[in-house]
């Protein structure tokens, strides 16, 4: 079994053969992290870049641990101390780290179409690591992953993804893999937070967090980004976190133990209370781990494509 | 020099003159002789074999950014004029988001100096206020006085209510035009039109609404100051819906719409190319078909480019980077004609009125007539002609096109203007 293309830039296009066959792979990759040595030779000889034009925490260096794991040789490549500061081109900067051939590029950037850019000036497998408000690839198949893991398949879950969306790259990921894969999904969250056009991707859309408890099996809690934007899209925090925040109370109020996944990094008390976030059944810490494992997957079946 | 243009129709809807067939003789720059023409006439004649294409009076484009003085690396007035003349043109208006802008009666001077001796009539539109800053009224009689034709902050539009009614109020004196990019500048910024493909392609979106605000705004204040309003490159539905109604109630609003407006919808964007990148940005269906229908209407008045240069390193930036505009002058008179004429939606009479007769109504500019005396001020066209969009061989000092190797019917095959001819890709004495 193989991918059927040799980039990961989003989950629009990937077919439930591929997605199922990522998760799959995943497992195994999963199992490797629980042992006393956690690295396989797989990806020895493999050169990767980690090319990050945006700030980030933990999904650089879950990418650098999936890479390490898999014994490729990694590069981390951010914006500053590199030309960048000087003024180089993105074109320029990835022509020249191409001329040290290398194998893939891992690429975050807060411009969409940058990764499928690269695909057009570089001829390594190009895998998305978040580009603007477009997708978030790798966050969508480790949501996927931890859902199934926790219980047991995608297909018939009614699944809400709550917040802001509209800024979101975490989102739209979401909604093309768990729909390719047969659940449910919907969203939740202020109106001016929902894209004008999103239903007719053939989401449902709702504006009320108790309706979104009830109907749903999963909820996928997406950062209030508050240093971005997204602070002139509601009122106030008060406000947000009263009418779509999710606390003890409201859980119990709606008498439902739900399984709650956040992307982080959380913002205690405005999407999500601290007891939530560290409650036991919950499993946004399994989140970060599946990550690594999910990350390790999509290197091996790419990087051993050709 | 004695030039024979031979077996030609000559078209002309503003003077009702249709001719098939004909020979037209030119002698120092004017019309000798049309019809059929004597031994002795065609003696030491050049003579060109046109075998049945038109000539029609020159075409005009009223929106052409020239990007001297400021940044000259992208266009100068010579390239820009010698890139109308490759498209097609003899005349054309030309923004005034320059750097400096044209708010002073200096530039002006300068632009025209520079194409004072160019086949290519150059007409700079003067900025409406000082620095397109939307503060002070610029100075708009001395900047009519130095030649602009209209007024304009083109990129944006004039910034408050309130200095859009006294440039009205002023530009009114010397009945010349506003000409209003219309956005609402707390909706701008966006990368490309607000529809699901925004969401899908996850770019920050301009939704249409905030032209349609502004074409509101313009089409009222028009209203209360009995000026005229002219609002370029249209692209949304309710748009062109505002200006039907306005132009029904007898308001001076006059319109044009851009050959890519009516070419692409935002499907386009989906290859993340930074040139289909433009600001009105590329819309979607509806928005085309109600174009189309407005200008069948006759709702929107004529056809012009938008012509906007910009550097290879600035376009081939990331999406959202990129700087907005394509250059259009090139391609403007193959697209229209292969998605009007040859699809029907306007005849050829209809077709010369878009390109050429109202573009120059609208800034009070003569419009060329082919008959014995005049000047000559005309472009050869074979509406038949199939070719494909080679962006090596345009004369403009930019290459920023969707456009290239599209298979296109219909183009300009030659100018001749202020005793100049521009054929077979150059430029001679006539």
């Amino acid at each position: 079994m193989s991918l059927s293309s040799r980039h990961l830039l989003g989950l629009k296009e990937v077919p439930k053969e591929d997605i199922q066959l990522i998760l799959d792979t995943a497992t195994t990759f999963r199992e490797v992290l629980e042992r006393p040595i956690k690295k396989v030779p797989t990806l020895q000889g493999k050169t990767i870049v980690n090319l990050f034009y945006e700030s980030s925490t933990r999904t650089r260096i879950s990418f650098e641990l999936a890479e390490k794991r898999l014994s490729a040789d990694s590069i981390n490549f951010a914006v500053s101390g590199s030309s960048v500061s000087k003024g180089e081109t993105l074109k320029d900067t990835v022509k020249n780290i191409e001329a040290m051939k290398v194998d893939m590029i891992v690429v975050r950037h807060a411009c969409a179409g940058v990764p499928l850019m690269l695909t057009k000036i570089s001829n390594s497998n190009v895998i998305n690591a978040g580009d603007g408000i477009h997708e978030h690839p790798t966050q969508g198949l480790l949501d996927m992953y931890s859902i199934r893991e926790k219980l047991g398949k995608l297909e018939g879950l009614k699944v809400c993804i709550v917040g802001d969306v509209a800024h979101s790259r975490v989102a739209l990921s979401n909604i093309y893999g768990l729909k390719t894969m047969g659940a449910k999904v919907s969203v939740c969250g202020p109106s001016t937070m929902i894209p004008k056009y999103l239903d007719e991707l053939g989401v449902d859309v709702i504006h009320n967090i108790d309706e979104a408890i009830q109907e749903n099996d999963v909820l996928n809690v997406l950062r209030i980004q508050l240093e971005r934007k997204a602070r002139e899209y509601f009122p106030s925090i008060r406000e947000y976190s009263q009418y779509f925040g999710i606390d003890r109370e409201r859980l119990e109020k709606n008498g439902k133990d739900i399984v709650i996944l956040h992307p982080g990094p959380i913002n205690r008390g405005v999407e999500i209370s601290s007891e939530i976030a560290d409650g036991s059944s919950q499993i946004i810490l399994q989140q970060v781990t599946n990550g690594v494992a999910v990350r390790m997957a999509v290197l091996y079946l790419l990087g051993t494509l050709n | 020099m004695k030039l024979v243009l031979k077996n030609v129709n000559v078209l002309n809807p503003n003077q009702n003159v249709n001719e098939k067939n004909v020979n037209v003789l030119i002698e120092d720059g004017r019309f000798k002789n049309i019809g059929k023409l004597t031994d002795a006439e065609m003696k030491d004649a050049k003579v060109l074999e046109l075998d049945g294409k038109y000539i029609v009076p020159g075409f005009f484009d009223m929106h052409v950014h020239l990007r001297e003085p400021g940044r000259e690396d992208e266009e100068t007035v010579v390239t820009g004029c010698n890139s109308a003349a490759n498209g097609g043109f003899t005349g054309i208006a030309c923004m005034p988001n320059t750097d400096p802008a044209i708010d002073s009666a200096e530039v002006v001077t300068l632009i025209k100096k520079q194409s004072a001796n160019h086949l290519v009539d150059v007409y700079p539109v003067g900025a409406a206020t000082v620095g397109r800053k939307g503060e002070v009224l610029s100075p708009m009689a001395e900047l009519k006085d130095a030649g602009v034709v209209g007024f304009s902050d083109d990129g944006i539009a004039i910034k408050t209510a309130s200095i859009l009614k006294r440039s009205l109020e002023y530009a009114k004196m010397f009945d010349l035009p506003i000409i209003e990019h219309c956005e609402d500048e707390s909706l701008a910024g966006g990368a490309m039109n607000e529809s699901i493909n925004s969401t899908l392609l996850g770019l920050p979106p301009i939704p249409s609404v905030a032209e349609d605000l502004i074409v509101m705004r313009d089409i009222l204040m028009a209203e209360y100051i009995d000026a005229k309003v002219h609002i370029a490159h249209i692209s949304s539905r309710k748009s062109v819906e505002m200006v039907r109604d306005a132009k029904k109630k007898g308001i001076k609003v006059t319109a044009e719409v851009a050959p890519h407006h009516f070419t692409l919808t935002d499907d386009a964007v989906k290859t993340y190319d930074p040139n289909v990148k433009m600001n009105p940005p590329l819309r979607t269906k509806a928005d085309v078909d109600e174009i189309i229908k407005g200008l069948k209407d006759g709702t929107i008045d004529c056809i012009a480019s938008d012509h906007a240069p910009h550097s290879l390193e600035e376009k081939e930036m990331e999406f959202e980077y990129a700087p907005n505009g394509i250059i259009g002058l090139e391609t403007q008179i193959g697209l229209a004609f292969t998605e009007l004429y040859h699809k029907k939606v306007l005849n050829l009479e209809q077709m010369i009125e878009k390109l050429s007769i109202n573009p120059r109504k609208i800034l009070n500019l003569p419009i060329p007539e082919i008959k014995q005396g005049e000047v000559v001020n005309l472009t050869i066209l074979d509406v038949d002609s199939v070719w494909t969009v080679d962006k090596t061989k345009f004369k403009s000092k930019s290459s920023n096109t969707p456009f290239d190797k599209r298979l296109l019917t219909g183009k300009s095959i030659g100018v001749i203007n202020k005793g100049q001819m521009f054929f077979d890709g150059k430029f001679t004495k006539i």
